[in-house]
Parts: C-alpha cells; sequence; structure tokens
C-alpha cells in the first residue's frame, strides 16, 4: 500500500497546511488504508480525497449507509452495488450476537457471509449496548450488560470488541469507547473520555490483523471544548489509521454540535480520514462536509424509507398520505435511480399498502439520494465551487432563507460561506 | 391467441399459447403458470430484483382483489394496471380473488360478489366489476363468479345456485365488454363452478363453453376443498366438455404433485401463488424435479432435509393481507430451524437463481431469525425460479414421454418425514 500521505500523493491538493507533520508516515505505511486528497476546497475546510481500502477505493465525501445485521433492508448486495456504493456499516452488537464471530468466521468473514465484495465499516457495539440495554453498566474492564436474548449477565471489553470485528474482517474497525449521551455533564463526561482513550490502546494491542484491518479512534469529550481539545492531543498521538468524532448526533444543541465538530476537524491531521458518526440529514451532511468530514454515516435514510418517506432535494415526500394517490410523478423527475425511473408516487402510494416491494423502492431511492448528493459534493469540491453548490443547495432546500436554521447559517459563515 | 396443442399423453396436454398481448408478440408454453403478483408487483421484489430471473412467464396475474380500492387512482391514470405498476412488456390476466388470501364466506348475493385488500372488503355488483375492469385494462380477464361452495356440507341447491349465477354474471359481463371501448381487444375467460356435484360441474362448463370466452377458468378446486381422487375426477369430467383449442386454467392449486394431477386431467395453465405461501412461511422448495440427478443421492438429500419440524404450524406469519401462507409440504425445507445455522451450502445445489448463486443457507437462516426484510426477497427469488424450473420440467417430461419418472421423483420427497 503506497504511502497515505506527503505531498507526493497530494496533486490535486491547494496549498500545504502545517498539520500533515501529525503524520507518521513509516507506521501508518503498514495500514491497509490509504487517502489521497484529490482536492481542497479554497475557501471551506470541505475535501475531496480517494480513500483506498482493501476492498476498493472509497470517494470521499462519503454516505455509508447502514447494513445492521449483515443486511440493508431488503436491498440485495448487487443493487447496492449498481448504486455504487463503495462501503457500507455492520453493527458488532447485533452481529455478535447473531450469528456470533464463530460462525461468521467460517463464512469468510461478513463479507463471506453477506455476499458483499465492497468495504465494510463496523462499529465496536458499544453504543448499541448503552442505547438498547437499559441495565447496562460502565467499568474500567468494559461495558457489563445483561443479554436481550437470554438474560445472562455479558461483559463487553476492548479485547472481546476488536476480537469479534476481527472475526468480521471489516476493512474499518471502530475502538470500544466509553459513551455518555452528549446531554450529560460534569466529571463522568471527563471519566469516559480518558477512559475512551485508555481503550484505544487497548483496542491497537488487540487487534490481531493491523494489516488487513484498520482501526479508527474515537474522539470523546462531550461539549466540553477542554476536553474534546484533551483527547484529540492524546489520541492524535496514536497512530492510528482514522478518525472518527464521537459523542455528537445524541439529541444535543446543533449550537454545540457543529461547533465540537469543527474543533475537531482543526486539531486532526490532514492526511488521515475523519468520520462524524452518526450524522446523516442532507443538510448535516453539507454543512459537516464543509466543516471538514469525509465519512458519514446514519440509519435515517433507509429506517425513514421503510414508512413511506422519500428524500428529495427539498425534503421529503411522505408517500403514504392521501396527497400522493394520484401523484403520477416520480418521486423526483431529476432523479436517475431505478424507482424514479420506473415508478409513480401514486404506484409507490398504493403498493406501500400491501407488498413490502413498496419499501424497498422508497430505500433504494432513499440510498440513491444520499450517495448522489456526496457524489455532488464531491464534484464541486474538485470543481473548485463547493461554496455555490451549498449556497444552491439551500436555497432548494428551504422555501426561504428565514427559514435556514441558524446553527447552519452560523457553521457555514464559520468556514466563509455567506448565505444570502 | 390460439393454443396449439403439439402433444396429448394420458391426458397431459402440451402446448403453446400464441399470439398473446395486444400486439400479439408473446407466448406461453402449457402446462405453464402465470407470474403472481399483489398490487401487480411480485411480493418483495422490484423489477430489477425479480429481472434477475429468467424466462418469466409471459403473462402477469393481477388481482381485483388487491386493485380494487385503487380504482378511482386508475380511472384517473387511464393507461390500466400494467403501466401504472411500470410492468410494460408483459400480457396481464386480471383474476377476481387473490389465490393466496382466500376471502371469507358469506358475502356473495344475488347481484354481488365482495372482494378483500388491504383496505378491507369492496363489494361488486357487475357494473362495478366491469367498471374495474375497463380500469385496470387486462388483456384477459374472468368474468365476476360465484365461488363460494367450498365449505363442508354446501348443499346441492346452493351448489346449482352458484352455477346459475356464474352464467348470468357472464352474460352481463360479455354484454357489457362489447360496449366498454376500454376493453377493446381484451379477452373474456369463463368461470367453470359446480362445486363437488358432477352434473352441475358438466352443466356449468358446456354452458360457459356456449358463450364467446377465450378460455376457461376452473374454480373450486383449490387445495383443501376436495380429496385429490374426487377433483381428478370432476376435473377430468369438466375438461370432457370444453372446446381442445381453448385454454383451461385452474384457479388455486400450487402443489407441484397437485398441478401433475390437474394436468393429467386436462389443465393447462396454473396460478403461482405457491412459491409466495413457501416464501412467507420461511422456507424455500427443493424437491427435485431434474430427472438426471443420482436417485439414490436425492433421496439421501430429502431425507435429511425435508423433516417438518413440528413448531412450523405456529410460525406462520401473514404480511398483512389475507390469511396465513398455510402448513408447510414435502416440497420445500425450514430454512429458519437451526440445523441450517452453519450450512454453507446454497438453498438448492445448482440453482441458477440470484440467491443461489450469491448466497448461503447459514445466511437465509440468519436472515430468517433476525426477521430481515432481505429474506422474504431471497426466498421469493429462489421459490419463483424453482417453482418455474418445475414447470420446464414437466414440458421436458412430457415431450420425452417421462412424466413417471418426474412423478416418481416427486413421489421420493415423501420419504423425507
Amino acid at each position: 500500500m503506497a504511502a497515505p500521505c506527503g505531498p507526493d500523493v497530494i496533486p490535486g491538493a491547494g496549498q500545504e497546511r502545517d498539520t500533515n507533520e501529525m503524520c507518521s508516515k513509516k507506521a501508518a505505511s503498514l495500514a491497509p488504508l490509504a487517502l489521497r486528497i484529490v482536492a481542497e476546497c479554497p475557501v471551506t475546510k470541505a475535501r475531496a480525497c480517494d480513500l483506498t481500502l482493501p476492498h476498493c477505493v472509497v470517494d470521499t465525501p462519503v454516505f455509508m449507509p447502514v447494513g445492521t445485521q449483515g443486511t440493508l433492508k431488503g436491498i440485495t448486495v448487487d443493487q447496492l452495488e449498481d448504486l455504487n456504493c463503495q462501503i457500507c456499516l455492520g453493527n458488532t452488537y447485533h452481529l455478535g450476537t447473531r450469528p456470533g464471530p464463530e460462525l461468521i468466521d467460517k463464512a469468510n468473514g461478513l463479507h463471506g457471509f453477506m455476499g458483499w465484495k465492497r468495504n465494510l465499516l463496523t462499529d465496536s457495539g458499544g453504543f448499541q449496548m448503552v442505547s438498547l440495554v437499559e441495565l447496562s453498566e460502565v467499568t474500567e474492564e468494559g461495558v457489563k450488560f445483561c443479554s436481550p436474548y437470554d438474560g445472562k449477565e455479558i461483559l463487553l471489553t476492548p479485547e472481546q470488541s476488536i476480537h469479534i470485528q476481527n472475526s468480521l474482517g471489516s476493512d474499518i474497525m471502530m475502538q470500544l469507547d466509553d459513551v455518555v449521551s452528549s446531554t450529560v455533564t460534569g466529571p463522568r463526561v471527563e471519566e469516559a473520555m480518558h477512559r475512551s482513550i485508555r481503550w484505544l490502546d487497548r483496542c491497537i494491542v488487540a487487534n490481531k490483523n493491523p494489516d488487513k484491518q484498520n482501526l479508527f479512534a474515537i474522539i470523546q469529550g462531550g461539549l466540553n471544548p477542554e476536553l474534546r481539545k484533551a483527547c484529540l492531543e492524546e489520541m492524535t498521538k496514536r497512530d492510528v489509521p482514522g478518525f472518527a468524532i464521537g459523542g455528537l448526533s445524541g439529541g444535543e444543541e446543533k449550537d454545540d454540535f457543529w461547533k465540537m465538530v469543527t474543533l475537531s476537524t482543526d486539531y486532526l491531521p490532514r492526511c488521515k480520514p475523519r468520520y462524524l458518526m452518526g450524522v446523516g440529514y442532507a443538510v448535516d451532511l453539507v454543512v459537516c462536509v464543509a466543516l471538514g468530514c469525509d465519512m458519514f454515516d446514519c440509519v435515517f435514510p433507509t429506517r425513514t424509507a421503510r414508512f413511506g418517506s422519500a428524500l428529495v432535494p427539498w425534503g421529503s415526500l411522505q408517500l403514504k398520505t392521501k396527497q400522493f394517490a394520484k401523484d403520477f410523478q416520480p418521486i423526483d423527475a431529476d432523479c436517475q435511480c431505478p424507482t424514479c425511473r420506473r415508478h409513480t408516487r401514486a404506484y409507490l402510494h398504493a403498493l406501500l399498502k400491501c407488498n413490502t416491494a413498496g419499501m424497498h423502492h422508497v430505500t433504494v431511492h432513499n440510498i440513491s439520494y444520499q450517495l448522489t448528493l456526496m457524489r455532488s459534493v464531491r464534484q464541486s469540491i474538485i470543481e473548485k465551487r463547493f461554496p455555490q453548490f451549498v449556497k444552491s443547495f439551500m436555497k432548494r432546500m428551504f422555501p426561504s432563507s428565514d427559514q435556514y436554521p441558524r446553527w447552519a447559517v452560523e457553521a457555514l459563515a464559520s468556514v466563509n460561506i455567506t448565505l444570502d | 391467441m390460439k393454443l396449439e396443442i403439439s402433444r396429448v399423453v394420458q391426458g397431459c396436454r402440451l402446448g403453446t399459447l400464441t399470439g398473446l398481448g395486444k400486439t400479439g408478440q408473446h407466448s406461453l408454453e402449457t402446462p405453464g403458470c402465470l407470474l403472481y403478483t399483489r398490487c401487480a408487483s411480485v411480493p418483495h421484489l422490484t423489477q430489477d430484483t425479480l429481472h434477475t430471473l429468467t424466462n418469466l412467464p409471459a403473462v402477469t396475474q393481477v388481482t381485483l382483489a388487491t386493485l380494487a380500492e385503487h380504482q378511482e387512482v386508475l380511472e384517473e391514470f387511464k393507461e390500466g394496471a400494467r403501466t401504472f405498476a411500470g410492468l410494460h412488456d408483459t400480457v396481464v390476466y386480471c383474476s377476481l380473488h387473490d389465490p393466496a388470501a382466500p376471502s371469507p364466506p358469506g358475502y356473495t348475493t344475488n347481484k354481488t360478489v365482495s372482494v378483500w385488500g388491504s383496505g378491507g372488503r369492496t363489494e361488486l355488483t357487475v357494473a362495478r366489476f366491469m367498471a374495474l375492469q375497463a380500469a385496470v385494462r387486462p388483456d384477459w380477464y374472468q368474468n365476476m363468479a360465484d365461488g363460494e361452495t367450498g365449505q363442508e356440507n354446501t348443499s346441492r341447491k346452493r351448489v346449482r345456485k352458484a352455477v346459475d349465477r356464474t352464467l348470468s354474471h357472464l352474460d352481463e359481463c360479455l354484454l357489457l365488454h362489447q360496449k366498454m371501448p376500454e376493453l377493446r381487444g381484451a379477452q373474456v375467460w369463463g368461470v367453470v363452478e359446480g362445486g363437488d356435484v358432477r352434473e352441475e360441474r358438466v352443466r356449468s362448463a358446456r354452458e360457459t363453453a356456449k358463450r364467446p370466452v377465450a378460455g376457461f377458468v376452473l374454480d373450486g378446486f383449490q387445495s383443501g376443498a376436495m380429496g385429490d381422487d374426487l377433483r381428478t375426477q370432476l376435473l377430468t369430467a369438466t375438461t370432457a366438455e370444453l372446446p381442445h383449442d381453448k385454454p383451461r386454467l385452474v384457479q388455486g392449486v400450487g402443489r407441484p404433485d397437485e398441478v401433475i394431477a390437474c394436468v393429467e386431467a386436462g389443465v393447462d395453465l396454473f396460478e403461482s401463488f405457491f412459491p409466495y405461501q413457501v416464501t412467507e412461511r420461511g422456507c424455500a422448495l427443493c424437491f427435485s424435479f431434474s430427472m438426471e440427478t443420482d436417485p439414490e443421492q436425492a433421496v439421501l438429500d430429502s431425507d435429511k432435509e425435508k423433516t417438518i419440524p413440528e413448531d412450523v404450524v405456529q410460525e406462520n406469519g401473514s404480511d398483512g393481507g389475507g390469511d396465513g401462507p398455510g402448513k408447510m409440504t414435502r416440497f420445500e425445507m425450514h430454512l429458519r430451524d437451526k440445523r441450517y445455522r452453519e450450512d454453507f451450502r446454497p438453498l438448492v445445489s445448482g440453482c441458477p437463481c440470484y440467491c443461489c448463486r450469491h448466497h448461503q443457507r447459514a445466511y437465509v437462516h440468519h436472515l430468517l431469525v433476525t426477521n430481515e426484510l432481505l429474506a422474504g426477497v431471497l426466498l421469493m427469488l429462489h421459490n419463483t425460479a424453482h417453482y418455474l424450473g418445475f414447470f420446464r420440467a414437466l414440458r421436458r417430461a412430457l415431450a420425452q414421454n417421462r412424466l413417471p419418472d418426474l412423478k416418481q421423483q416427486l413421489l421420493q420427497c415423501h420419504q423425507g418425514h
């Protein structure tokens, strides 16, 4: 694998920034990942990169659809490939429970088990434990919880999380972090931040496949800038192939959210990918690309599809509502997805009532919407017109500029985009 | 439309329906089946996934049961259910009921029948029925019929009434058909009733055959309505009254062994709701029909795989409309069973369907136990492919005088449990 950073592999990049000294070329070259910065927006912090992973190159900025249990909600892997999806997610907590790491090992990893030839990212399992299992307890050793399947007490340690993710064989693994709700304040947040750093070190040691699987660190620190900075400073000392910004998207104020994002990207090394966890609304994606993030994931587009909600450049259509019963237009006349090329809103409205194919059509459309949005974002960065793209995107999304969310206006202003 | 019978072997008719569709470019080999849909789409499948299958039937069955509630929409749309559903290149046959969701009895009157969709019951007079057909714009449709003779102890009198009503509905349909420009070029199939009364069956067949119908729909023979022998006798008596040059479609019969029995009694066409029912109970069709595999191996395989677990009957989930998917048959494997947890073979080795080319039993098992939607997609693809393969094998067996071999192979499925 080529050295991931240095001027020789960044032909399209603008001025060199001084963040490069944070990269250790020698050690990072061992990781099965290379990031080539194709273009950087001269106005904002946005960047377009080619992220080379073991199974294929990923064009960033990228949205990664979530396939929780080794399947993307009714969509076949061929359909996903046809939508040009280059990376999707699996959840360690779910897959570790059913069918379990031993079985997936035998099936040649999650790729073999689900028949997916491109890249996979797996989370650590910690988030689900805290969010899905009420009776969980975090100790220095790990996360203790009662299995919802048989009530047995289980301890998920950083070592175990990595062990499962090694079995899954994902291209990108996430460290186990100590997740606290983003609305919690006080000493618990600091404790979680420090513990996440200690757990990162344990995860790095536990990784049996550093030559095949990339381990990403997760920046914690809640909504406290000092804690975030401290976490960034410590974690960026470790030679990990990439970083995630964690502990956000959990119901905090958007004002706090974007400030933590932009603070994180300020301190993260330029030559490593930055993954903003749990973000998937179109406006959030566009703003956070402007703030310098490369990768995103969220269950929202696929979950909302199953309720009949189709994403469009001006918001969403609730296809199950009566108003679409006789609407013979496609979801979005400009959309090139298989659903929009063949079906009308009226037919989808009818189909959603009695055939799961209705949900699959909307899921295909919504994934296509997310991936197309990110491709347009990338293209505009490469063509040096990202700020104009953001402006017209916002114009299309909101009926008038006084409806622009304040946080988005401020976040964009912080990276030199003034919305009209 | 023209039916060319190339061969009749012990009552079985091997043939081709040609000149189908409004431009006449389609054909359908018989014995054969139609493509089953709900709201004009194959359950679980988008057009992209459906068309990973090759050799799909040229005729798609849509049902008034799933379309009736969209009458106003179709009327405003004006181009019919085919275009509405984005089907384009297929012949459309419109039936009254959804064969996978039998209607509850007790809602049929002298002048009306009722269909049940996701929005509940729709009561149809002949006028409403025909207005619906004008909105659906099928290439073929059955006339409105009183098929309420399936219960035990249905009296002779009730059966006679069903035959009379159905004939009178047919005459009214044919009359209105002439007056409806939307149905120009469409063809009416006459429904033959008669319950389990031989004389009524014969009368219904004879009278229907006198009308200008394109083909015959044999109603009331669905699985469980009567014993196999009685069905064979009645079907044979019925088809004997029907002209040779018109196709006969039997409703509600899907099991492979029952399909063969009906073919032997002179039936040409079937609905393909059976693979859907198998899918809904988390099962995969796995019976052997190739007539080329080592028979001993086939027995061994069936020994291993087809033991029906006791809990299967309770596990029947339904997807909203209609009844549950029924009991497991010996032609399928219950993939939810834990024995498939670590089984890394395709559902059926050598099967060319998308599911078998890309996935393994262990994966489909996982999708089933985690209630993932992809389970339905993959099983529907496999079961449809397997079922269509069975019909191809059946035609080949007839062409090669090897029907007994095929029947023997199906019988071996018995030995599994």
